[in-house]
C-alpha cells in the first residue's frame, strides 16, 4: 500500500490537473507526459500509477512510453540539466573538447547526477543550431560556438 | 540633422545628396548616426561640429573620413545570408524577409492566393496534374514523386484521411526544415491546405520536435491566424471544403521521423517503425489513409500553383526537379542555410556559395544525406547533385544537411561516429538493427583504440550487407552506409589503422603521441603548468619533455603553446 504523504498529493493533484486539461485521451500520452515531466522534473512511479488510472492505460505501456523519448524522464535530475549536442557537425567544431571539459569541470559522467542534486548531464540530438556548433543546452538556454575555458563562467551563471 | 542639410546647401551638394531620415541604424547608444550610399559608410558618434569636415571629405572630395567610422562588425556566423548567384530561393524566399508571427506580411507577398486559385478554379485532377508536371519529389530524403503519393492517398478505400507534414528534422546538421518553420510557416500552411483538398482531407497534423520549440510557437500563431481569416476550419472561401490543422510535439526521438514510427508517436505510442506495406497512403494515422510529406515538399506546393509546373520544371536535372535546401555545415567557411537548383556541383556548393575550406585547408570528404548518407572524396566534386547521381555515387540526398570535412579529419573516426549515433538512435525494435550495428560501432571502435584486426573490414561489410538487407525501416537499411562508403571511397585508412596502427589523420588518440620540438621550445613551462596528468618536465628556459606513458593524448600542450613547439605524430 502507498502511504499517502504530502508530497504525493501534490503529485497526484498535479498529475489529475494535466490529465485534465488533455480530456484523458490516449492519443494525448506524450503531451500529457512531457507536461507532467516539465512540472514534476521526471515521471515517478507514483505519477506512472496515477496516470495509468486516470487514462485506462496499463502501467507497462505507460512506462514503455515514457522510457523511449529522450526528452521524458523516468528518474529524478538535478536542479539544472546539461544537454550537449553530440552530433557530427559540432563534433568537427572542436565539440569533443568541449565534451571533454564539461565532464571534467563538473566531475560526473553523462547520464549522471551530481551529488550535490545540482547538475545532471545529458546529450542531445542535434539541437539545429549547428551554424553555431559547438552547441549545448543547460535548462532552457543556448550556447553556442563554446570553446573549453568559457565553461567555468557559463556554469557559475546558475544556482 | 539640421547642419547637415546647411552644409551640404552651402557647398552646392543639395541636388546631389538626398538625406533621408531613417528609424534605428545599429548600435543606439554610439548615435548620432549617418549611413552613406552606396558606398555604405557608417559613420556614429557624430556632433554638429564634425559636420563641415564630415561633409567636405565625403561628398566633395569622396574620401571616407575613418576616424568617425564606426568599427567594422566581426562577421558572425549567420544562418542565412544574403543569396550568392548560383543561389535560387524558392523555399527560403520569404525567410529573414517577412515577419512570420504576421499573416499579412504573409498575404502581401502572394500568400494563399495558390489557396484560392486552387479553391476557386481548380478540382483535384487539376492539382494534383499540376503537381505532377512539375516532378516535385519529396524532399525528406527518399525522393518519391509527390502527385503519386497525393493519388495514392486520395484513391485509397476509406471514409477519413489525413495530411500529416514531417517536422522531425533530426539528422544532424540538418535546419532546413526549422528556418522555414520559423521563417514562413505560412508557405507550410498553405500547402498542406492545398494537399488536403487535392486529397480529400479534413484533418492534418503538424509532427514537429520539441528540439525546435520557437518553430512549434510559430506555427501555433500562424495557425491561430489563418484561422481566424477563415483559411482554415469550416467552409474555407464559402465553400463546402474544411480543414483544421493541429501541432503534435516529438519528445526526443530520431526514429520518429521515419513514417510509421511518426504515426505511431502521434497516436500517442511508443515511436516504433513497423513493416510497409501496407503504406501510410492506404493505412496511416488511425488505420485511415494519411498523406505525409516533408515541411519543404509542401512549401514548395504553393510557388508551383502560382507560377505553373513549367517553371519549376524548368529548374534542376531531368530527374530531379526544382530547388533543394541545404544545411552546410563542419569546415566551410560560410556555413548556414543555402537554396540551390538541382545539377549544382557539390564544388560550386562548397567553394563558390559555401566560400572553400576554413583556414584554406584541403578538401578531404563531404557528408551528406545525414547519418545514413554517406560520404565522397574529392573526385565526386564535380558531379551534379540529383537523387540518382548521389545514390550512384555511394550516398543519398537525403534532408540536405552536408557536412564538409577538411584534411584534418579521420574517416574512420567519422564512421565510428555516425554509428554510435545510429546505435544510440536505434529503437531496438528489429535485430539487425538493434545488434548489427552494436557489433559494427563495437569493431570500429577497436580499429581506433589500435586493436583492429586483420578480417575487420571483411567483418564490416558482411554486417553491412546483412542490416541493409534485413532491417525494418530506413534507418537500420540506412545504417550501415556511413561504413560503407568510407570502405569505398578511404579503404587505405582503414588498412592503415589496422596493420600500421597509426591514424593519417592524427585524430585518433591511441594511435597518436605529443612531442616537443627542441627548435622552436623556448621553455616558457606553460605546456607543463596545464598539462592535467604532469607528464611533461623541463625547467624554466630549457626545452621540455613529455613523458609518453604518463601522456593521455588528451592535446592541451598543443592548444597552449605559443610557440607551435608541440608536435603531433603517429
Amino acid at each position: 500500500m502507498t502511504v499517502t504523504t504530502k508530497e504525493s498529493r501534490d503529485v497526484i493533484k498535479t498529475v489529475d490537473e494535466v490529465v485534465d486539461e488533455f480530456h484523458a485521451r490516449s492519443e494525448e500520452l506524450i503531451p500529457i507526459l512531457m507536461k507532467l515531466n516539465q512540472e514534476l522534473g521526471f515521471i515517478s512511479s507514483e505519477a506512472l500509477e496515477r496516470i495509468s488510472t486516470r487514462m485506462h492505460i496499463p502501467q507497462s505501456q505507460v512506462y514503455s512510453v515514457a522510457s523511449f523519448y529522450h526528452m521524458i524522464n523516468t528518474k529524478p535530475t538535478g536542479r539544472h540539466v546539461i544537454k550537449f549536442c553530440e552530433s557530427a557537425p559540432c563534433h568537427v567544431a572542436g565539440g569533443r573538447e568541449v565534451w571533454e571539459a564539461v565532464q571534467k569541470e563538473l566531475e560526473i559522467k553523462p547520464e549522471e547526477t551530481s551529488k550535490d542534486g545540482k547538475w545532471t548531464l545529458k546529450t542531445t540530438s542535434c539541437l539545429g543550431v549547428c551554424a553555431v556548433g559547438p552547441v549545448m543546452m543547460v535548462d532552457d538556454d543556448i550556447y553556442g560556438n563554446l570553446t573549453p575555458d568559457q565553461l567555468p563562467d557559463i556554469f557559475a551563471k546558475y544556482q | 540633422m539640421t547642419a547637415l542639410q546647411a552644409e551640404l546647401a552651402a557647398k552646392g551638394l543639395a541636388d546631389e545628396v538626398k538625406v533621408l531620415e531613417t528609424p534605428r541604424i545599429g548600435d543606439c547608444e554610439k548615435g548620432p548616426e549617418i549611413l552613406v550610399y552606396p558606398e555604405n559608410y557608417h559613420y556614429i558618434g557624430l556632433s554638429v561640429k564634425d559636420i563641415p569636415f564630415l561633409v567636405e571629405e565625403q561628398f566633395l572630395k569622396g574620401r571616407p573620413v575613418t576616424n568617425l567610422l564606426a568599427p567594422p562588425k566581426k562577421e558572425e556566423a549567420q544562418e542565412l545570408r544574403e543569396p550568392t548567384a548560383k543561389e535560387v530561393r524558392v523555399v527560403l524566399r520569404n525567410c529573414g524577409k517577412i515577419n512570420p508571427e504576421n499573416i499579412e506580411d504573409y498575404i502581401a507577398e502572394d500568400g494563399y492566393s495558390a489557396l484560392a486559385k486552387v479553391i476557386t478554379s481548380m478540382d483535384s485532377d487539376q492539382v494534383i496534374d499540376t503537381v505532377k508536371n512539375s516532378g516535385l519529389r519529396g524532399r525528406g530524403g527518399a525522393g518519391f514523386l509527390t502527385a503519386l503519393k497525393w493519388g495514392f492517398t486520395r484513391d485509397a478505400v476509406g471514409d477519413i484521411r489525413y495530411i500529416v507534414c514531417n517536422a522531425d528534422e533530426g539528422d544532424p546538421g540538418a535546419f532546413m526544415n526549422r528556418a522555414v518553420l520559423e521563417g514562413d510557416p505560412h508557405s507550410v500552411i498553405e500547402g498542406m491546405i492545398i494537399a488536403a483538398y487535392a486529397i480529400g482531407a479534413q484533418q492534418g497534423y503538424i509532427y514537429c520536435r520539441a528540439e525546435y520549440p520557437i518553430a512549434v510557437r510559430t506555427l501555433e500563431i500562424a495557425i491561430e491566424q489563418a484561422r481566424d481569416l477563415g483559411l482554415l476550419g469550416e467552409h474555407i472561401f464559402g465553400t463546402d471544403f474544411s480543414f483544421d490543422l493541429e501541432v503534435r510535439q516529438g519528445a526526443g526521438a530520431f526514429v520518429c521521423g521515419e513514417e510509421t514510427a511518426l504515426i505511431a508517436s502521434i497516436e500517442g505510442r511508443r515511436g516504433e517503425p513497423r513493416p510497409r506495406p501496407p503504406f501510410p497512403a492506404v493505412k496511416g494515422l488511425f488505420g485511415k489513409p494519411t498523406n505525409i510529406n516533408n515541411v519543404e515538399t509542401y512549401a514548395n506546393i504553393p510557388q508551383i500553383i502560382l507560377n505553373g509546373a513549367e517553371w519549376f520544371a524548368s529548374m534542376g536535372t531531368e530527374k530531379s526537379k526544382g530547388t533543394k535546401t541545404f544545411a552546410l555545415a563542419g569546415d566551410v567557411k560560410k556555413t548556414g542555410l543555402i537554396e540551390v537548383p538541382f545539377g549544382i556541383t557539390l564544388r560550386d556548393i562548397i567553394f563558390d556559395v559555401g566560400g572553400g575550406i576554413k583556414d584554406d585547408l584541403q578538401f578531404k570528404a563531404v557528408q551528406t544525406g545525414g547519418p545514413m548518407g554517406g560520404c565522397l572524396p574529392a573526385e565526386y566534386l564535380d558531379l551534379p547533385m540529383d537523387y540518382e547521381k548521389l545514390t550512384q555515387a555511394g550516398s543519398i540526398m537525403g534532408s540536405g544537411g552536408m557536412v564538409v570535412m577538411d584534411e584534418g579529419t579521420c574517416m574512420v573516426d567519422i564512421a565510428r561516429f555516425f554509428l554510435e549515433f545510429i546505435q544510440d538512435e536505434s529503437c531496438g525494435k528489429c535485430v539487425p538493427c538493434r545488434v548489427g550495428t552494436r557489433r559494427m560501432l563495437e569493431i570500429l571502435t577497436r580499429i581506433c583504440e589500435g586493436n583492429g584486426r586483420e578480417g575487420d573490414i571483411e567483418l564490416l561489410e558482411e554486417l553491412s550487407v546483412e542490416i541493409r538487407q534485413d532491417s525494418l525501416c530506413g534507418l537500420g537499411q540506412g545504417a550501415p552506409n556511413p561504413v560503407v562508403s568510407t570502405l569505398q571511397h578511404f579503404r587505405d585508412e582503414y588498412e592503415i589503422h589496422i596493420r600500421d596502427k597509426k591514424c593519417p589523420a592524427k585524430v585518433c588518440r591511441a594511435l597518436i603521441s605529443y612531442e616537443i620540438d627542441p627548435e622552436n621550445c623556448v621553455g616558457c613551462t606553460l605546456c607543463a603548468r596545464n598539462c592535467p596528468v604532469d607528464a611533461i618536465s623541463g625547467e624554466a628556459k630549457k626545452t621540455h619533455v613529455i613523458d609518453l606513458d604518463l601522456c593521455i593524448r588528451c592535446g592541451i600542450c598543443n592548444q597552449v603553446c605559443n610557440y607551435n613547439a608541440v608536435n603531433v605524430t603517429t
